[in-house]
């Protein structure tokens, strides 16, 4: 059913690997960029894009695809990322990032980028498309599933929580929601801004199957991606995602967390030979 | 009139409408549930659309789509973010989602998940709200005084004002034939018919002179036509000639039409609307106005600056100038 036409022998650990690494790269393009949520969710989107979703780099708007939603559009850079190493934005496209006239925009929106299935940024808007869009995919019968991705800051969005309730209303067993869990918002940690815990018993209450894992833990992403889409109930599915801003660059890891994590000029290339050499270790 | 609760005035008190109540006048002609027979109609031919609302069937005339299409209609509950989030990705999965609520909390509690889902994706779905401008006594809360202000200041959005039940019937279908986002303000319940006197046919974007006149011209849409073409009549009594140029749809604006019938000289201009005389229709004329170079006498009857009272509909209008009388006593003071 995976129609991903290119590299079916890569490893997903590998796919990981070149997501962070386009980030990276756009992010030294622009000298800047949010590129501590793009290394975290980059094991997440791999997944998503080769192993889970059906698409087809060439047609992006083809009728039978899965629907990838990013809620977050300040994630933009990690989805442009994935969307190139799928093929559906031209690699040389990546220098364009951020630039005027670009079909990559700092905040993810529609109508610039193939791929790109809605206009994210204003936070909390996602879920609620998703929802619109799987009760839209029921109607016509399609057995094409919505993947979204969202924040935990968007936790504190009551209209995050209005889809949540619809959503196991409608029983939207063609959801698969990911929360990126990676405990930073704009003001601070969010668990501080905004305590949402304990997440998974909130939403095993509001009737989602519920998995937690470690988003950073390739073999867990993958097995959290079969369970959401094998599981037998008529339930929308959530895969909370723990992860650990800026995965796979070490000193980024270990720098003081922010939601806008500072990289200085010269750091951007030091930051793509540390996650070559942790690819090569 | 019952007996009077005010003595002491010496004359009776209005009472606030129940929610259901209609806007008619007594005596006056109406259709019951214009929108929701419209829809179900139209309906019939175009499998694609949808009925979505937050809690509000019953008080959107949607209720009758959903009795029709039980399969097709979709109750959000009291979510409007919610609403228009999920009406963006229906829209985006080929369905045309008509999709009710108040005009207060389409415009001001869902006003970002509008501008971001709808109007910023372009996607095709259409806004029927009801209790458009003052035509609820419920106060501040459920009075939508600003809602062609905020709606007009939306790139991609359509907005429509319609005056009584035949415009709604025929604004419909042509919402649906519009390909993109309308909003239009909606009348509910027993809805007045009035345009079936003046040989109307809305089309989107057109103005329409319902009535020539010679002294004074008024530019109106929604309710505030009926209200002008009642005042028109009552002026004649005093020989004044009043046209009545009626503009439902807010934006796109007709500006065509507006200059040539405000460069008629000769005539005061007055746009009376059922909304702030902020940013609504008087403030778009009147600006089209001054950029086509006309510049008659302009006056403006709409709602004031203010959270305005509550209160039974005709006392509301009476003291805020949108009554038939209050209107007629400013367009003559002004006359002098």
């Amino acid at each position: 059913m995976n129609t991903t036409p290119i590299g079916h022998n890569i490893t997903l650990a590998e796919r990981a690997y070149r997501i962070r690494r386009n980030a990276l790269l756009m992010g030294e393009v622009q000298g800047q960029g949010y590129i501590g949520q793009a290394l975290d969710i980059a094991d997440v989107l791999a997944v998503s894009y080769f192993h889970a979703m059906s698409y087809r780099p060439e047609d992006p708007d083809w009728e039978e695809r899965d629907r990838f939603m990013l809620s977050n559009g300040h994630y933009a850079i990690a989805l442009y990322a994935a969307l190139i190493e799928a093929g559906i934005v031209p690699q040389e496209e990546l220098e364009t990032y951020g630039s005027d006239d670009s079909r990559l925009p700092m905040s993810g929106m529609a109508s610039y980028t193939p791929g790109m299935e809605m206009s994210g940024g204003s936070l909390g808007l996602g879920l609620s498309l998703a929802v619109g869009r799987c009760l839209g995919l029921k109607r016509k019968g399609s057995a094409s599933t919505v993947y979204t991705l969202f924040s935990d800051g968007e936790l504190d969005e009551g209209s995050v929580w209005e889809a949540i309730m619809s959503a196991a209303h409608y029983k939207l067993d063609n959801l698969i929601a990911m929360v990126d869990v990676n405990n930073q918002q704009a003001d601070g940690p969010s668990t501080q801004v905004m305590a949402f815990e304990p997440l998974t018993d909130k939403l095993n209450a509001f009737g989602w199957f519920t998995q937690r894992i470690d988003g950073n833990d390739m073999d867990a992403v993958v097995a959290a991606f079969d369970a959401a889409k094998a599981h037998p109930e008529a339930k929308p599915r959530m895969i909370i995602c723990d992860t650990k801003m800026g995965k796979g660059v070490p000193f980024l890891e270990a720098r003081e967390k922010n939601h806008f994590i500072r990289v200085d000029a010269h750091e951007w290339r030091l930051a793509l030979d540390a996650l070559d050499a942790g690819r090569n270790a | 009139m019952s007996a009077p609760n005010t003595p002491a005035a010496g004359k009776p008190k209005l009472k606030t409408s129940a929610m259901i109540a209609s806007i008619a006048g007594e005596g006056q002609r109406t259709k019951p549930a214009p929108f929701g027979h419209a829809l179900v109609e139209l309906a019939r031919s175009r499998p694609e659309i949808v009925g979505m609302t937050a809690d509000l069937a019953k008080y959107t005339d949607l209720h009758i789509f959903a009795k029709e299409y039980p399969d097709r209609f979709y109750q959000m509950g009291m979510a409007e973010q919610l609403l228009m989030g999920a009406a963006s990705g229906m829209a985006h999965e080929g369905m045309m989602p008509f999709v009710t609520t108040y005009a207060v909390f389409a415009a001001r509690r869902a006003y970002d998940f509008i501008h971001q889902a709808i109007a910023e994706e372009n996607r095709n779905v259409k806004i029927a709200c009801a209790l458009p401008g003052l035509t609820s006594g419920y106060g501040p809360s459920h009075q939508a005084a600003e809602d062609l202000a905020l709606f007009r200041a939306m790139p991609n959005l359509t907005v429509i004002d319609p005056c009584d039940a035949l415009e709604i019937e025929q604004a419909v279908p042509a919402m649906a034939a519009h390909q993109g986002p309308v909003y239009m303000r909606l009348l509910r319940g027993s809805v007045p018919l009035v345009l079936d006197e003046y040989d109307y046919k809305f089309e989107l974007g057109k103005a329409k002179l319902l009535r020539d006149g010679n002294d004074v011209l008024v530019i109106s849409s929604g309710i505030m036509t009926m209200r002008a073409l009642e005042v028109a009549t009552a002026l004649a009594v005093d020989k004044v000639d009043v046209g009545v140029l009626h503009v439902p749809t807010i934006k796109p604006l007709d500006t065509t039409t507006i200059l040539r019938e405000a460069a008629k000289t000769g005539r005061l201009v007055v746009v009376a609307e059922n909304h702030t005389v902020i940013g609504g229709l008087g403030e778009a004329v009147a600006g089209a106005l001054l950029r086509g170079g006309v510049t008659p006498i302009f006056r403006q009857i709409g709602l004031p600056d203010e959270f305005l009272d509550a209160g039974a509909l005709p006392t509301l209008h009476d003291r805020y100038g949108i009554s038939t009388d209050a209107m007629s006593a400013t367009i003559k003071g002004w006359l002098g």
